[in-house]
């Protein structure tokens, strides 16, 4: 089985986000990156099947140089070689052409890749690529089983799931509970090092959306204490004075 | 032109969700100077359709295709697109949620539009361009984005606009395509849903429960409030990974983000990933022994104290309210 695994860089979730002084960009002083935690389960996953039924693992990342640390860090948990189409990747149908065009002469079975991206969160990348590419995406999963060429899976749905089994090639975009993801072992670091890691150039690709600027929350005035003995009062606030029962 | 709304559909009836959607489609309308047309995909009640022009659409295409009961990924691009073909519609309209996700994604792509999710309020429209705001850092911070093509998909967030109903019936049309056999890949055998509950993403009112509660023993205490508030339940990631709570009730960064009207959290610490996916409720009420737990300050009422003794007695109290 050939697998590929898309992951993004993206800032580790404690950090405080701030942005430039012209709030056209992150702020990105002191901020840690790493694999986006939802790719983490498609990572994953894609370790567990590939121990289970034999095959290649290859991560692909679309980004700058910057980004090298993360696709280590993917090549230590397990993948067998990495490919970092190099540019910097400006909206979601910029990723997804890039990844659609690497997948197109590669012949993978399976192409795994997080829920969303938690920077800029568009929920996109999986459905594109499975449109460009003509085959189907299958999205978000909590379950993916394979067995020969059948996949068994379930989609989380707002307040249920489905249960699908399709055919290979898919696309499946993972979350939790899929699996457990794995943290990086002192051999898996060593050989890391040692793992091929191509560097491709770009397709050129039309950009179909422009962050214009940034901002932040308006933050919380203060907030209004009301006694535990004379909890009742709170729902009296909620009623009459924020209105919202 | 026209502003295409598709709406959702959950046991038969439009999703009460699908209002909002549909009324931010007709104001989009109202800036474009055109009209409002929605789409109906599944097997709904033909009585729900007339009465989505209470929301401001003109027109509602229906499909009601017995394949296309549940949702199939291609199948219903493939009839999106048709729709968007016939309406001439430069501007689409979509839900926030995770079916309606898959289908803009891919009909982004199919339509050669612009894509925006997690839009929040109303564009601004100028004669040359088209601006969006939407949350970006799992809703840690704002982006205000443009739309560079002449088509636009935007994937709308839950209270982006206060609906006012107006009168009127939507026209209803029936729409059927023909499908290739590729449409169907991926349909689901079954579908599971936990019955009579309200899912979180479309509360209203959400209260939540985090490690405080100590065990799945304890949930009654929420639940009990819930019911009281007519609202949904909701839990912290320790609590799903730890199995005391479906998965699909998480909220926060790696879970789902909410924007109800009322978030209510009780014995949960307000970690900046749990903050990310529910700092956008209009009001927070914070319930937690700990008077120092960081939650306080994204807070807008709070109370300090032990959730075993303050939880019934918030649901006696909003139990008394409903009488
Ligand atoms: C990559 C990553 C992603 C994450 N994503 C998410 C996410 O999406 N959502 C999320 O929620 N978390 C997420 N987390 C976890 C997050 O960092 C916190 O660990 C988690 O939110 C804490 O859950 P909690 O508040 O229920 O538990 P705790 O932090 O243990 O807090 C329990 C709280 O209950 C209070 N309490 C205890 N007993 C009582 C009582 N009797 N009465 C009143 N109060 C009481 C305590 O004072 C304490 O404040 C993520 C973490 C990582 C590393
Ligand atoms: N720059 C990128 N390089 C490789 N994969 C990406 C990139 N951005 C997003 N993805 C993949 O697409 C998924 C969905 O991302 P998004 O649509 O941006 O929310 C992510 O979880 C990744 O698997």
């Amino acid at each position: 089985m050939k697998i590929l695994v898309c992951i993004s860089n993206v800032p580790d979730t404690t950090t405080k986000i701030a942005f430039t002084s012209d709030n056209k960009a992150l702020n990105t002083a002191g901020v840690q990156f790493v694999i986006n935690p939802y790719d983490e389960y498609a990572l994953t996953r894609a370790l567990e099947l590939k121990e289970a039924n034999a095959g290649t693992l290859t991560v692909l990342h679309v980004g700058e140089a910057d980004a090298e640390p993360t696709i280590r860090k993917a090549l230590a948990i397990g993948a067998d070689d990495a490919i970092r189409i190099n540019a910097k990747p400006t909206d979601g149908f910029f990723v997804a052409q890039q990844i659609a065009h690497h997948a197109k002469s590669a012949d993978y079975d399976l192409i795994l890749m997080g829920k969303e991206s938690v920077d800029y969160n568009g929920f996109q990348v999986h459905g594109m690529v499975a449109e460009l590419l003509g085959i189907t995406a299958i999205t978000p999963a909590i379950k993916l089983e394979v067995t020969g060429h059948a996949a068994n899976l379930e989609r989380e749905i707002e307040g249920g799931k489905e249960v699908i089994t399709a055919e290979l090639p898919l696309i499946v975009s993972c979350q939790q509970p899929m699996c457990e993801p794995r943290i990086p072992n002192m051999r898996g670091i060593m050989t890391a090092r040692t793992k091929p890691l191509q560097i491709l150039e770009p397709v050129s690709a039309d950009v179909k959306t422009q962050y214009e600027s940034f901002s932040l929350p308006e933050k919380k005035v203060g907030v209004k204490m009301i006694d535990a003995a004379n909890a009742e009062e709170l729902i009296r606030l909620l009623r009459n004075e924020a209105k919202v029962i | 032109m026209s502003v295409l709304v598709l709406l959702e559909g959950a046991d038969g009836h439009v999703k009460k969700s699908s209002f909002e959607t549909a009324y931010y489609g007709s104001q989009v309308a109202a800036q474009l100077g055109t009209t409002a047309i929605g789409l109906v995909i599944g097997e709904i009640n033909p009585a729900d359709l007339p009465v989505m022009g209470r929301y401001g659409l003109k027109k509602v295409f229906y499909n009601n295709d017995s394949q296309l009961k549940d949702f199939v990924p291609g199948a219903y691009v493939s009839v999106t697109a048709k729709a968007a073909e016939l309406t001439g519609a430069t501007v689409i309209i979509l839900p926030n949620s995770n079916t309606a996700a898959a289908i803009g994604s891919r009909l982004a792509v199919r339509l050669n539009a612009s894509l925006a999710s997690n839009v929040i309020a109303l564009p601004e429209v100028t004669d040359t361009t088209f601006k969006v705001k939407q949350t970006v850092f799992s809703g840690k911070a704002f982006a205000d984005v443009l739309l560079t093509n002449d088509r636009k998909i935007i994937a709308v967030k839950k209270n982006a606009v206060e609906v006012v109903e107006q009168e009127g019936a939507a026209e209803v049309e029936a729409l059927m395509v023909d499908l290739e056999n590729t449409d169907l890949i991926g349909k689901p055998k079954e579908t599971i849903k936990a019955t009579g509950k309200l899912p979180v993403a479309e509360a209203d009112i959400v209260v939540s429960g985090g490690r405080g509660l100590r065990g799945p023993e304890n949930w009654h205490l929420l639940e009990n409030l819930a019911d009281a508030l007519g609202a949904a339940t909701a839990c912290s990631k320790p609590v799903a990974d730890a199995g005391w709570r479906p998965h699909h009730e998480h909220v926060g960064q790696t879970g789902i983000t909410i924007s109800p009207n009322l978030y209510i959290a009780a014995g949960i610490s307000g970690a900046i990933q749990h903050l990310a996916g529910v700092n956008s409720s209009k009001v927070i009420v914070v319930i937690n022994k700990d008077p120092e737990a960081p939650f306080f300050k994204a807070a807008d009422y709070g109370i300090v104290g032990d959730l075993f003794d303050v939880l019934p007695k918030l649901t006696e109290a909003a139990k008394a309210l409903s009488q």
